[in-house]
């Protein structure tokens, strides 16, 4: 992991004190609420539905296990509203009314918990409750750590992210996460871009496989290698979710490493100075890149001629600065001491006894990846279970975590962009202990992939922008699905789920999306079918198509049973034995009977939004 | 602690000065286009605090044109902005109504240094040291 230096330090250390002095002239009145609000944005405080919201940044997805028990304490101590607060909160909640669990007469009743901190598709974690008046205090105890909340919000360049086996999978071309650093660095406070017209969000792949939805972003970096074996970044610029959703443009094939601070600079100051700023929904980068077209690519080249040739690329990259910052990513020492004759009995008993149970070899089958070490295996810690919200992990489950970091991943963890957590450096030998341990604290559901193993937004319970709730009916589609027979049966499937066309649970990429949409103040929800965030599994990024009229919320999770139903009666074999997922049907298909099954599980006819 | 280089005007310090050339430049202007020939001061505006355009304006007057008069910020001009106003270039700011000089002063005090090249540093950090 990178480790902060002496300058680093000072640097969050200042931020989080210039924090505590914003929010002082604001509450004496000095800055106005208006004032106040980019400012507070761009330290990732939001005001929501109930309280204020943090969002801590977490850098491509990479927690010390020193950190997650800062985070874990923020959750105990901070994350606590006081208790008229929360009455209030769970009756508006309710009267919203509760959703239906299919094949059963049970259903789903809101209750909102707390105490915990939430993990976000870009790798951050939120917190929900944290009163505005113990905000500086929670900047500084982050601080400590490391850690900030610079641009996780406000019109800025927002956290960077990589997938989550950066540095460790077995298709890498390169280490993303260095030169990720490097343009954390780069974008923190940087003065020309903080005002841009829209939030910009930039992401890294370095492997062969897209798993980092890089056609989604506002800029993405691929790394490639040119003919001489040079190492650089493909570019593509444009993409994003919201109402139009895009997918990015290729603006350049080829980027010498060292020039990639100054491409970004071009890219997004030809962005910032004519991107629109008159109407929020067309002021993303992509909407510029769509109107604009080969427009934008040439001034973003000449733009970029200038910095280097005018300007004398004053960002150009160091090879001592590539290497001070690679050095701290080298794949640590795992020191492994030969167990005793009573150790090796004991490791025996429970390898043994993981053996014998055939929810171990799901595990291994699906919490499991392999790693470029042979000896080594990341291991996926599910946050997808009955009983707590996708990605959300309590103080006692941050503690516990990063336990298990400690124990067996060097310390290491990392948030992944599905919303569970990965340990990255897991000696195979120790898959038995660990399956124990993580099964113990409820983290070893062997569903990553699968259906359980959704994306959702916290929803209409806590953001004030959500149309519609989410964490109820993916509570609802959780219950439906507990059978792990019929989970793994189903196999493979992105099911993905976003409150509002914000699209932070990224549903135009779901193989199933869900969007909540409002009409006339009650819940009413989007479904579409074949987006892809452009793995090997899902083909070329692309967003799914409307299935037709919203559904009621009580109709949800039955819609989603009956397109699971479709898939298990027209699937075919996948040519190795297996069958083919739920996307490869739906290609070989088409949507129509998808569609029709959807609309056989409405409940009545009726005029729907 | 960075030293503030830039002038902070109070809403009304700023009067037309007789014999000053002053260029007002909209938002919406290309300055790699713009005659700058016997021109004092170039004055750009934030319409809102929030409307960035005029930092890399700024920006590019200096660096890239190598403008060496005045550059003003009008407009919508906080005291949180300040800092970034004189790293981009600005020379001078008239602060918008009712604010106080004197919470200014400690923003430019917080910070020892910043990660980016700006008109003030001409290296990156990492170049610097």
């Amino acid at each position: 992991m990178y480790q902060y230096n002496e300058f680093d330090k000072a640097f969050v250390r200042a931020r989080a004190a210039q924090f505590r002095d914003q929010l002082e002239r604001w509450q004496a009145g000095r800055l106005t609420d208006e004032e106040l609000r980019p400012l507070r944005l761009q330290n990732g405080w939001y005001i929501q539905r109930y309280a204020p919201m943090a969002r801590i940044s977490v850098p491509y997805g990479e927690l010390s296990s020193a950190q997650m028990r800062v985070l874990g304490r923020i959750a105990r101590e901070y994350d606590v509203p006081d208790a008229a607060l929360l009455e209030d909160a769970q009756e508006k909640q309710l009267a919203l009314g509760p959703v239906p669990i299919p094949g059963t007469d049970r259903q789903v009743v809101t209750r909102l918990e707390y105490g915990y901190g939430h993990f976000t598709t870009r790798t951050n974690v939120q917190f929900n409750w944290i009163p505005i008046t113990r905000a500086a205090d929670v900047m500084e105890l982050l601080a400590e750590v490391n850690m900030h909340g610079i641009q996780t919000s406000g019109n800025a360049i927002r956290n960077i992210t990589t997938e989550a086996l950066a540095g460790i999978a077995v298709d890498e071309i390169a280490d993303p996460r260095p030169f990720a650093e490097i343009i954390r660095q780069w974008g923190a406070l940087h003065p020309e871009f903080a005002f841009l017209p829209r939030k910009f969000k930039i992401a890294l792949n370095g492997a062969e496989e897209d798993r980092a939805a890089l056609g989604w972003y506002d800029i993405s970096l691929q790394m490639v290698k040119n003919e001489a074996g040079e190492l650089g970044f493909k570019v593509l610029v444009g993409g994003g979710m919201g109402r139009t959703p895009v997918i990015g443009t290729v603006v350049r094939e080829f980027v010498e490493w060292k020039h990639v601070l100054g491409y970004l600079e071009a890219c997004i100051r030809v962005y910032n100075q004519y991107g629109r700023r008159d109407n929020v929904w067309k002021a993303r980068i992509k909407i510029l890149v769509k109107a604009e077209g080969q427009k934008y690519i040439d001034k973003v080249e000449e733009e970029f001629r200038q910095i280097v040739e005018i300007d004398g690329a004053p960002h150009a990259i160091t090879q001592a600065e590539y290497d001070r910052v690679a050095s701290q990513f080298v794949a640590p020492q795992i020191k492994r001491t030969p167990r005793d004759p009573a150790g090796a009995r004991v490791h025996e008993i429970i390898r043994a006894d993981a053996e014998a149970d055939p929810l171990y070899d799901r595990w291994l089958q699906r919490n499991v990846l392999p790693h470029r070490n042979p000896e080594l295996r990341a291991v996926v810690l599910s946050f997808k279970r009955l009983g707590q919200n996708p990605g959300d992990c309590t103080a006692d489950q941050f503690d516990a975590a990063a336990d298990l970091a400690d124990r067996f991943s060097a310390g290491e963890a990392r948030v992944t962009h599905e919303q569970n957590l990965l340990l990255p450096w897991v000696h195979q030998d120790d898959l038995p202990e660990l399956w124990a341990a993580a099964r113990k604290l409820g983290l070893a559901r062997p569903n990553i992939g699968l259906i359980t193993d959704m994306i959702a937004c916290p929803g209409g319970d806590f953001c004030s922008l959500a149309n519609a709730r989410s964490l109820p009916i993916a509570e609802a589609i959780t219950e439906r699905f507990q059978d792990l027979d019929e989970e793994h049966d189903i196999g493979e499937i992105d099911l993905n789920f976003s409150g509002c066309i914000n699209s932070c649970g990224h549903h135009h990429a779901g193989h199933i999306g869900i969007l909540g949409v409002d009409k006339d103040g009650k819940e009413w929800y989007q479904i579409t079918l074949g987006g892809s965030n452009g793995s090997d599994l899902s083909g070329p990024a692309t967003p799914g198509k409307i299935v037709g009229p919203s559904f009621a919320k009580e109709e949800v999770p039955g819609v989603i049973e009956a397109l699971i139903d479709a898939y298990r009666q027209l699937r075919a074999p996948a040519g190795d034995g297996k069958l083919e997922p739920f996307i490869a049907t739906l290609r070989r298909v088409g949507h129509d009977p998808f569609k029709a099954a959807a609309n056989a599980a409405r409940f009545v006819e009726r005029e729907t939004a | 602690m960075t030293d503030r280089l830039i002038k902070i005007l109070q809403a009304g310090e700023a009067e037309n000065e007789p014999g000053v050339n002053v260029l007002v430049v909209g938002n919406d202007a290309d300055v790699a286009e713009l005659s700058l020939d016997g021109v004092d001061r170039v004055e750009l505006n934030f319409p809102k605090f929030s409307d960035g355009r005029a930092y890399s304006q700024a920006y590019l007057l200096r660096r890239r044109r190598k403008f060496t008069g005045d550059i003003r910020a009008t407009g919508d001009v906080l005291i949180d902005q300040l800092v970034q106003m004189q790293r981009t270039g600005f020379s001078s700011a008239v602060l918008k109504e009712g604010k106080d000089v004197a919470d200014a002063q400690r923003q430019f005090e917080r910070f020892s240094d910043f990660y980016q090249a700006d008109v003030v540093e001409q290296k990156p950090h990492f170049a610097r040291t």
